[in-house]
């Protein structure tokens, strides 16, 4: 890393560099970004960088932030264990 | 899988979230509060401050006694209300209505509710300069809940960045805790808080330098200090930036709403920036476009707590309404003119404006 990085999406480690030059290739949705960065994947869900990253859309587009999708938010909103998803409380297979 | 069954869900057990569950139960129906913390209140508890506005709301009381008469209402509506603590609301699916939750982080439980008040509150915004990734970079309410919550002070000296209430509020805390404030900058030409609070901290010898910002973080393992710059009208720096020696930087740089769940509820959201984020369209009983959420308090727009706990009377009430259960009309307008009268005048201007502009007639008749 770079002694200048900036870190906007702490969990996968993602800077503002990396953002921008995904977005000057191109890539002008938070879920098209999160497919190429895992931006917003990680335990917080986006929670930190959804709204930055927002931000650096709407500065690269030129349209206003209510314009700017902010990607697709699904269940669940924090970190679970699969085996928990799949076998309930007592998480151990029968 | 174990599933809980309920009348009224309500996610969220600061103010918003127990004014509605004690309306809702003291209307009848079965609640059962969700909550994420080992303790109701939300960001009550952390509150030592007296609050302002009006006496209806609990005005010249401190926030975290507020907590406790809003806990106690809570306990007087004995078995109508359950309590789930240390449990976080992790999904809504509404092709079947269900709602997941995590107890802790080992167990795992499905609720079925016939109605939802969404009271989940909000979350710290950051903000992106070299080196906010260092030990010692703190959100302000992080802050305040280490030394208010669990009686740690962050660090020896602070740089506070944002003059807004929380800015203010928490550098006065941070002193009265013994704690250095090197200086609070804010990017605005103004104070963003309340005058008395920027008076609080100037007394004690506090800088407050307006069109100030962090250009970034000083540090190798820790922070050590900062470079801070001056803006010009397009908030670009000008001039040579300086250095702040400090071991602690505070973002109180607002906040924005915690929506996650409006929006995997399918609710019609709006991104409001006077409400500071993407808020639910609502009809004046804070009932989203999705008939079986309601919500109320810092998730559906940043506001302050007395706000929030009114919007969650309402939804609290007419949620119950819903099921049948008997609401007194008294009462509703009474909430109704309490919001009104605490929006009043010139602080409420953008709160006004921002909650006209997403809310809606006649979701009623959907029922």
């Amino acid at each position: 890393m770079k002694d200048d990085d900036i870190i906007i999406c702490r969990c996968e480690e993602i800077t503002q560099d990396e953002i921008r030059s995904w977005i000057d290739k191109g890539y002008r949705r938070f879920d098209e970004l999160k497919r190429v960065l895992r931006v917003g994947m990680g335990p917080c869900q986006g929670r930190g960088c959804r709204d930055i990253i927002l931000r650096e859309l709407a500065k690269a587009t030129g349209e206003p932030l209510d314009k700017i999708h902010p990607g697709t938010i699904r269940p669940p909103v924090k970190p679970i264990k699969l085996a928990l998803c799949a076998y309930g409380k007592e998480a151990e297979p029968a | 899988m174990e599933e809980i069954r309920t009348d009224v869900l309500v996610v969220g057990g600061g103010p918003a979230g127990l004014s509605a569950a004690a309306e809702a139960a003291s209307a009848g129906a079965d609640v059962l509060i969700a909550e994420g913390d080992l303790h109701l209140g939300g960001q009550l508890v952390k509150q030592s401050h007296k609050f302002f506005g009006s006496k209806d709301e609990f005005a010249g009381t401190r926030g975290f006694e507020i907590a406790r008469l809003l806990r106690d209402e809570i306990a007087q509506c004995g078995d109508h209300v359950k309590i789930m603590l240390n449990t976080t609301v992790s999904g809504y699916y509404p092709d079947e209505k269900l709602v997941t939750a995590m107890v802790g982080e080992e167990e795992y439980v499905h609720i079925s509710p016939k109605k939802i008040v969404l009271a989940s509150g909000a979350q710290e915004r950051l903000i992106p300069f070299p080196n906010n990734d260092l030990p010692g970079v703190y959100g302000a309410g992080a802050v305040q809940t280490l030394m208010n919550v669990y009686g740690v002070t962050p660090g020896k000296r602070v740089l506070m960045i944002g003059a807004g209430n929380i800015g203010l509020i928490v550098s006065y805390q941070l002193l009265q805790a013994g704690v250095e404030v090197a200086a609070i900058l804010e990017a605005m030409p103004r104070i963003g808080g309340y005058w008395v609070h920027a008076a609080k901290v100037r007394r004690l010898g506090v800088p407050i330098l307006l069109r100030h910002s962090i250009s970034r973080a000083i540090g190798g393992d820790v922070v050590t200090g900062a470079m801070v710059c001056e803006l010009d009208e397009k908030f670009a720096p000008v001039g040579e930036p300086q250095k702040v020696d400090c071991d602690t930087i505070c973002l109180a740089v607002g906040l924005t709403p915690s929506n996650e769940l409006l929006w995997q509820a399918g609710c019609k959201m709006k991104y409001v920036p006077f409400l500071c984020g993407h808020v639910p369209f609502r009809d004046k009983n804070m009932r989203t476009s999705n008939s079986d959420i309601w919500m109320a308090g810092d998730v559906c727009g940043i506001e302050e707590a007395s706000a929030a706990m009114i919007e969650g009377r309402i939804a609290g009430m007419s949620a119950a309404a819903s099921l049948g259960f008997k609401v007194s009309s008294e009462n509703f307008e009474g909430c109704h003119a309490r919001l009104h009268n605490l929006r009043a005048g010139e602080v409420g201007e953008k709160i006004r404006i921002g909650v006209s502009g997403v809310t809606v007639d006649g979701w009623e008749a959907n029922v």
